[in-house]
């Protein structure tokens, strides 16, 4: 087991080893330096054919459907078609396009979700760089893509993608306020930013059962920035078409699609840093336990995107900032509290867990209030239209 | 210097969720319809005029590609015109064998409307799959009645095209418990998801006299809460017959037409519950030529069609060809309040509306 588990360290200490035995020092560190860059980038690439496979398997498996089964075994090489015919489709440039804009928007948009992957820890000691702010470093990094949509809306001088455009800014800002709340959270918790520390803090209770509602709350802030139902708006497909990147074709669009996707496993990677103790747990090596946990939080993203319907743009903010960022905020201050005054232990994730919970509770019992006064108001407004029509009695 | 511009928008005629070749022009403060300008007839194919130089029976065909979801309804409605035209009588046989097509095409349909709906919404094509696998057996049946799955041709003037065959029956029987199951799932499932009705209730609302107003039919006024049902208000064929309710919802909104096509859902099922232990042998048609040459005069006969009142005016001047053919398209007629119920909301609910009031755009352009 400690061999499997330390497999890909190892690894890297031979290659170094070997590395050392023709080359001066300084060359090896470059040399391993790259290699980890590449291995990172063609990680990126492997993330996104394997989880294009395996986001429509799994809604066609929802809908009742086969999904891709005649590209090779089961489907499997679906992905590579669909890479080739990228490769090999036009790439149309708007008319009226602003050109530069136009061309620099996927280039950009693929470079934070890259750097992201430098600060995930993918198992015991594997960790590009063990960022003592990694936590800021992501939010930091995950803000960059904002702009990169609204360059490509923007450039696209197409009103549907000008439209996404809008929207991307306003939810992604929006919902990076909650976010950063969650994270802070986790962070009050850990006591270090350091995505290590935090896995680390994480041996006797993941924080998703310390802290429920930053967990939900960071998941749902994680599926808006990831552009996913219920908060698919921004490419909302029945509505603005494709939204910012509509007027992108072949590798451009392919850029946005890998982006995307690395964005999917980041997120999910941060989920399982953060909050399902990351490369934690025994008996498997670290990195299966890792993959695993991120493997089950995309599967419960894809489920959620077979199934949901999406938010209206009000209701998505409002959303945002009447129910996540409160409730965040709450949470935030409870956390503060017990964590003074509470040792950590069984009696602290005790407190938390079931405060937590009651907060979640009242959380929705408001929300569903609201609800229901809603419902009563369209009920009073049809009633009185009836009674309009038919006089004074109902039916 | 500050200033505010609104947007002018085509959405369609090539657009996922037009449901065809429909094209709203949209202007937009920010997100929200100031305007909506419904424009049509990109489909449109002449199909009152090409069926006046026809037979009454060669257009029959033609009916079938009026709302091409719902063929058999379209066949129905005009197979009554003919009737009354011609004052054919039609064999009880035949009767029965309608109504339960008829009423399989509203099963057919409003399955679709609902799906559809929830994929106007962005729940990926999930139910709208699943609403096409129970439509996809009711198509065997037709299939198996017709020889068509969908361009069905098969209730004609004077009774139906063939005698169902020998399995029709059998296997209808046990379809119906199967679909009243799958009405329950949709139920369980879709009606109380929070996102759907945070995105349905209270949007695209349409008041009852307004509605009356804009003589909008079907589904789309019982969700306003007007009780008006061709079936029961002036009944044709032999729905007198028949043991039915007319669902009513009260709230007028795109939730109530939702709600509405389950509850019709149900109601059809209880009708072909009914026609299937009942259903008579004898003739399946009568007799009629192949040039039918109706006496002088004009008639108009209308049914409950799944979307709305669909009606027939022929005139006949005595020759085998109609001197006017004239079809009352209930996907055309409730459009024409979409303007009214889509001011006010955002860009997103335009499609949700459209997609519950329910229209083929080969019924709206003939």
């Amino acid at each position: 087991m400690q061999v499997l588990d330390d497999l890909w360290i190892r690894i890297a200490v031979w290659f170094r080893g070997l590395l050392e035995s023709f080359l001066p020092p300084w060359a090896v560190q470059l040399t391993m330096d790259v290699l980890g860059i590449l291995l990172l980038i063609v990680l990126g690439i492997v993330v996104v054919l394997a989880f294009t496979y395996m986001e429509r398997k799994v809604i066609a498996r929802v809908g009742d459907r086969i999904g891709p089964n005649r590209a090779g075994p089961f489907g499997i090489f679906q992905a590579i078609a669909d890479a080739i015919k990228m490769l090999t489709k036009e790439d149309v440039t708007p008319t009226n396009a602003d050109r530069w804009l136009f061309l620099a928007a996927p280039i950009v948009v693929i470079i934070p979700a890259v750097l992201l992957y430098a600060v995930l820890p993918f198992g015991r000691g594997m960790v590009g760089v063990d960022l003592n702010i990694a936590v800021v470093f992501v939010v930091a990094m995950g803000g960059i893509p904002i702009l990169t949509m609204l360059m490509a809306g923007w450039a696209s001088n197409n009103k549907y993608a000008l439209l996404g455009a809008f929207r991307t800014v306003a939810q992604l800002i929006s919902y990076e306020v909650p976010m950063v709340v969650a994270l802070l959270t986790v962070v009050l918790l850990a006591g270090t930013m350091s995505t290590v520390g935090i896995v680390e803090a994480q041996a006797s209770f993941p924080f998703a059962l310390v802290t429920p509602v930053a967990f939900v709350v960071y998941m749902l802030a994680g599926l808006a920035e990831l552009n996913r139902t219920p908060f698919d708006l921004l490419e909302a497909d029945s509505e603005i078409v494709a939204g910012y990147f509509i007027e992108y074709s072949g590798m451009k669009f392919a850029m946005f699609f890998l982006a995307e996707y690395i964005n999917l496993f980041m997120v999910a990677g941060m989920i399982t840093t953060l909050f399902l103790a990351g490369w934690q747990w025994p008996i498997l090596p670290s990195w299966l336990w890792f993959l695993i946990k991120v493997v089950v939080v995309i599967f419960l993203m894809m489920w959620i995107r077979a199934t949901f319907p999406r938010f209206r743009i009000d209701q998505m903010l409002g959303f945002a900032w009447k129910a996540l960022v409160p409730v965040s905020l709450v949470n935030l201050f409870l956390v503060a509290l017990v964590a003074k005054v509470l040792e950590p232990g069984w009696a602290r994730t005790g407190v938390l867990f079931v405060s937590n919970l009651a907060l979640l509770a009242g959380a929705i019992a408001i929300m569903a209030q609201v609800a229901r006064k809603r419902e009563e108001r369209a009920r009073a407004a049809g009633e009185a239209a009836i009674k309009r029509y038919y006089g004074s009695e109902v039916r | 210097m500050l200033k505010t511009e609104t947007i002018t928008i085509n959405m369609g005629p090539q657009h996922p969720s037009t449901h065809g070749v429909f094209r709203m022009v949209l202007t937009l403060n920010g997100e929200t319809i100031v305007d909506l300008k419904p424009m049509f007839g990109y489909l449109h194919r002449g199909l009152e005029k090409t069926s006046e130089s026809r037979t009454y029976l060669q257009a029959v065909p033609f009916t079938d590609r009026l709302d091409y979801i719902c063929s058999m309804s379209n066949n129905f409605a005009y197979a009554v015109a003919v009737e009354k035209l011609a004052g054919i009588e039609v064999p009880l046989r035949a009767e029965y064998i309608r109504v339960i097509m008829a009423e399989l095409t509203r099963l057919v349909n409003h399955m679709l409307a609902v799906g559809f709906l929830f994929n106007d919404l962005g729940a990926w094509y999930t139910p709208v799959v699943y609403a096409f696998r129970e439509r996809e057996r009711i198509l065997d049946l037709f299939e198996m009645a017709s020889g068509s799955r969908m361009m069905c041709n098969y209730i004609r003037p004077g009774g139906v095209a063939a005698d169902l065959p020998a399995e029709f029956l059998p296997q209808l029987r046990k379809m119906i418990p199967h679909l009243e199951n799958f009405v329950r799932e949709i139920r369980f499932y879709l009606s109380d998801n929070e996102i759907f009705k945070a995105r349905a209730v209270g949007v695209g609302f349409l008041p009852a006299d307004m509605a009356v107003a804009y003589s909008i039919t079907g589904p789309v006024l019982r969700a306003s809460g007007v009780k008006y049902d061709v079936r029961k208000a002036e009944p044709y064929s032999i729905y007198d017959q028949f043991e039915f309710d007319v669902p009513t919802q009260v709230a007028g909104d795109v939730y109530a037409r939702y709600l509405q096509r389950l509850d019709e859902m149900d109601e059809s099922l209880k009708i072909l519950r009914q026609a299937v232990e009942r259903i008579p042998d004898g003739e399946y048609a009568t007799k009629v030529p192949s040039r039918l040459r109706p006496p002088k005069g004009e008639a108009y006969a209308r049914i409950e069609a799944p979307k709305g009142e669909l009606g027939f005016y022929l005139v006949s001047d005595g020759s085998p060809n109609p001197y006017r053919w004239r079809n009352r398209p209930p996907s055309l007629i409730n459009l024409s309040a979409l303007r009214e119920m889509c001011l006010g909301h955002k860009v997103a609910d335009v499609v949700t509306i459209l997609g519950s009031i329910d229209i083929t755009l080969a019924d709206v352009d003939r």
